[in-house]
């Protein structure tokens, strides 16, 4: 059931022809599996494993490293609140708190209905915005506790709320698992061309023969 | 365009006088499009490149000397020369994986013009015949991977990425890629494990630097993105008005983040070496001062893997080398100022425990030695220290970035006591970067820790 579906297999072999290595592609293609189900299962590992051509011991070796990847099922919505050091000064712990409080679950837990999982994160790179949070990696800045439950509420409701930025006006909050909501895609005719490394031996032409000439 | 304003739709940019190399086109909503960036100048960088050459092209960049923006300032000219001749191919990683406390300016660039990005790694494949450049950002980084998607997606299109760009022989594939959370990936050997698909662990280094043998055993240039962003402006203006900019050892702009307890934290790009951290901290054009009845106690120089300055050193210059005299770093321009509220104890603990949390475990004494750090300040906060805890620290700090840290010689040789940079024990730096905030808050403010650790904590209910 965890294994990749057709139109996935599909993503997944143009993710694996971008890189001179199949390994390479092993996390983007985890976020792939987590992408799908939500959070990343032994039977994904395995196909990813076939997939790659490598043992499903090494996807796990890979896997277990990355703190996005979940090993379990998490709720619809990772709510990540920042305790790092420049949010913690503009009130990032009184934030978590409250978040607890609201959400009724510590830092690692999900709600029972399955909608939110809470976790205390490390720097998310919006230091000047503190306190910060992201709810599947959409940034809520300079949060107030009110704003923090409108957020929850909009969610609950089925809303996009307000308050998370998004890269284009009126995107949605996707579930968890799904990051950016396009792809880059490489069309073969207009790529360069990528080749295992063994397949170079010489310099790239353009060093010999666009000499200040073009 | 300067308004002197917050810019709303890019979150934490306050627009400032001065020329912007990087941040010129932050001011338009629409700044990440291929459209403004074709309106505003966009790839004219990369036409001058390819009109003059890549050896002129790299000249010019060893002349203007770009100083690297990911923490280390290594001159990315004199880097890319470290490839070995004729050894192919050659590859770029760009280090996108920005995750140093306070550190928040690559996000940004690549959130908000993903064009100018993409036109840097160009021009430093084409310089050096990088074959392939792979584009790694953080994994959390969701709206810059879209938005970098979508930038690619248009420059393959209008044949600006891609087989013989702009009709030239010159062809480079760029590709996109995440990573899944974790700080050490930013340490570039780490960066490259994690690109090949595994555990991000750093590799030992010497022997062996990236250029000479990286991804899949080959040359590989890791650059920050902030360093590649300054390329097209380089190129496109030349390396003397590239020097006209900044001091003679720190040309150009640089993007800082200043955060914490001023009136207006905010990103702000300014000249390096002729602005001060007094000037960013008080000035009415950037942070506009401390909170209204509050005053400087200290403030993280550089990220949180940077010794901590005091009140006494906002006069500093923002340039690599005066802030380095005074023992610590410039960094990845990260800058948390903290104001007399502030708990040294407890900010100290917050910037340890990140790199307990963070320690991938390939050594020991990074791998212990950052959780005992951890265990042993949370239980002098918490009320609970023992009299022989701040030696008990220091040597453990000392078994991770030898010292001297004896408590004593602190006082007598003040900042000369503690070697920096870190001496290590370890594979990487990041263990003794937890030493930092240790020996900067004992140094500084030994009698907080004291008072602590004499004093049980009241318990409320
Ligand atoms: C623990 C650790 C974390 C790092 N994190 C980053 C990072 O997030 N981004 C970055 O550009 N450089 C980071 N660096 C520095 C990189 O190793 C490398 O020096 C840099 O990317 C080189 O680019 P530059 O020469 O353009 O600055 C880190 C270094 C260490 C030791
Ligand atoms: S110093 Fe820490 S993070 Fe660096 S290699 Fe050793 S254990 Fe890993």
């Amino acid at each position: 059931m965890s294994r990749l579906t057709e139109a996935n297999v599909k993503i997944a072999h143009e993710i694996i022809a971008r890189y001179p290595r199949p390994k390479s592609a092993l996390i983007p293609l985890l976020h792939l599996a987590q992408e799908q189900d939500g959070w990343v299962s032994d039977e994904a590992m395995a196909h990813l494993a076939e997939l790659v051509g490598v043992t499903p011991a090494e996807v796990r070796g890979t896997c277990t490293f990355y703190e996005m990847f979940k090993l379990h099922p998490v709720g619809t919505y990772m709510v990540n609140v920042c305790t790092n050091i420049a949010c913690q000064l503009l009130g990032g712990e009184e934030l978590l708190h409250h978040a607890e409080k609201t959400l009724g679950i510590r830092p690692g837990g999900t709600t029972s209905d399955g909608m939110f999982t809470l976790e205390d994160v490390e720097c998310i790179a919006a230091c000047t915005e503190a306190p910060c949070m992201q709810v599947n990696y959409r940034y809520g800045v300079r949060l107030s506790t009110d704003d923090f439950d409108e957020i929850i509420d909009d969610l609950r409701a089925g809303r996009t709320p307000d308050k998370l930025i998004t890269a284009n006006p009126g995107d949605q909050i996707p579930s968890h698992g799904t990051l950016g909501l396009t792809r880059q895609h490489l069309d073969p005719d207009k790529a360069a061309g990528i080749v295992p490394p063994e397949q170079v031996t010489e310099n790239p032409v353009w060093l010999t023969t666009t000499k200040g000439d073009s | 365009m300067a308004t002197g304003e917050y810019v709303p739709h890019a979150p934490g940019y306050v627009d400032s006088p001065g020329t912007k190399v990087v941040s010129s086109r932050f001011g338009y909503e629409d700044s990440y499009t291929l459209d403004r960036y074709l309106a505003t100048g966009g790839y004219e960088g990369l036409k001058k490149a390819l009109a003059n050459g890549p050896e002129e092209c790299h000249g010019i960049v060893r002349e203007g000397t770009l100083l690297g923006r990911g923490g280390a300032g290594f001159p990315a000219g004199i880097k890319w020369g470290f490839c070995p001749p004729e050894v192919w191919p050659r590859y770029l990683v760009v280090n996108g994986d920005e995750s140093e406390p306070g550190t928040y300016k690559d996000r940004l660039l690549m959130e908000l013009d993903p064009h100018q990005l993409i036109e840097g790694c160009l021009i430093a494949c084409y310089a050096i015949g990088l074959s392939q450049c792979f584009l790694y950002v953080r994994g959390e980084m969701a709206i810059a991977q879209q938005r970098l998607a979508d930038a690619l997606n248009e420059a393959y299109e209008a044949g600006y990425v891609g087989k013989n760009i702009l009709g030239t022989d010159f062809s480079v594939d760029i590709v996109l890629h995440w990573g899944a959370g974790a700080y050490i990936v930013g340490e570039e050997t780490a960066l490259i494990e994690s690109l090949e698909g595994n555990r991000g662990m750093p590799r030992l280094k010497p022997p062996f630097f990236p250029a000479a043998v990286g991804l899949y055993g080959q040359p590989t240039i890791v650059n920050n993105v902030e360093t590649l962003a300054n390329l097209p402006w380089m190129l496109e203006h030349g390396a003397e008005a590239y020097k006209e900019l900044g001091s003679e050892t720190s040309p150009g702009t640089r993007m800082f983040a200043v955060s914490g307890h001023v009136k207006r934290p905010g990103v702000y790009e300014v000249e390096q070496g002729v602005t001060t951290y007094e000037d960013l901290i008080y000035g009415d054009d950037y942070c506009q001062g401390m909170r209204d009845g509050h005053e400087l106690k200290m403030f993280i120089p550089g990220g949180g893997s940077a010794p901590w300055l005091f009140p006494e050193h906002v006069s500093l210059p923002l340039e690599a080398r005066p802030v380095g005299a005074a023992g610590t770093m410039l960094g990845s321009g990260a800058i948390v100022i903290m104001d007399d509220s502030t708990d040294a104890v407890k900010a100290c603990l917050r910037v340890v425990r990140f790199f307990a949390r963070e320690s991938c475990g390939k050594c020991a004494p990074c791998r212990e030695g950052t959780s005992w750090e951890e265990k042993i300040l949370q239980r002098i906060l918490d009320g609970n220290g023992r009299p022989e805890d701040l030696d008990l620290l220091l040597d453990v700090a000392d078994n991770i970035s030898p010292g001297p840290y004896p408590v004593a010689s602190f006082e007598a040789e003040g900042l000369d006591a503690v070697p920096f940079p870190p001496r290590q024990t370890t594979i990487c730096p990041l263990g003794p970067s937890s030493v930092a905030p240790i020996t900067s808050a004992i140094r500084r403010f030994r009698h907080e820790f004291e008072a602590k650790i004499g004093t049980p904590v009241e318990v409320t209910a």
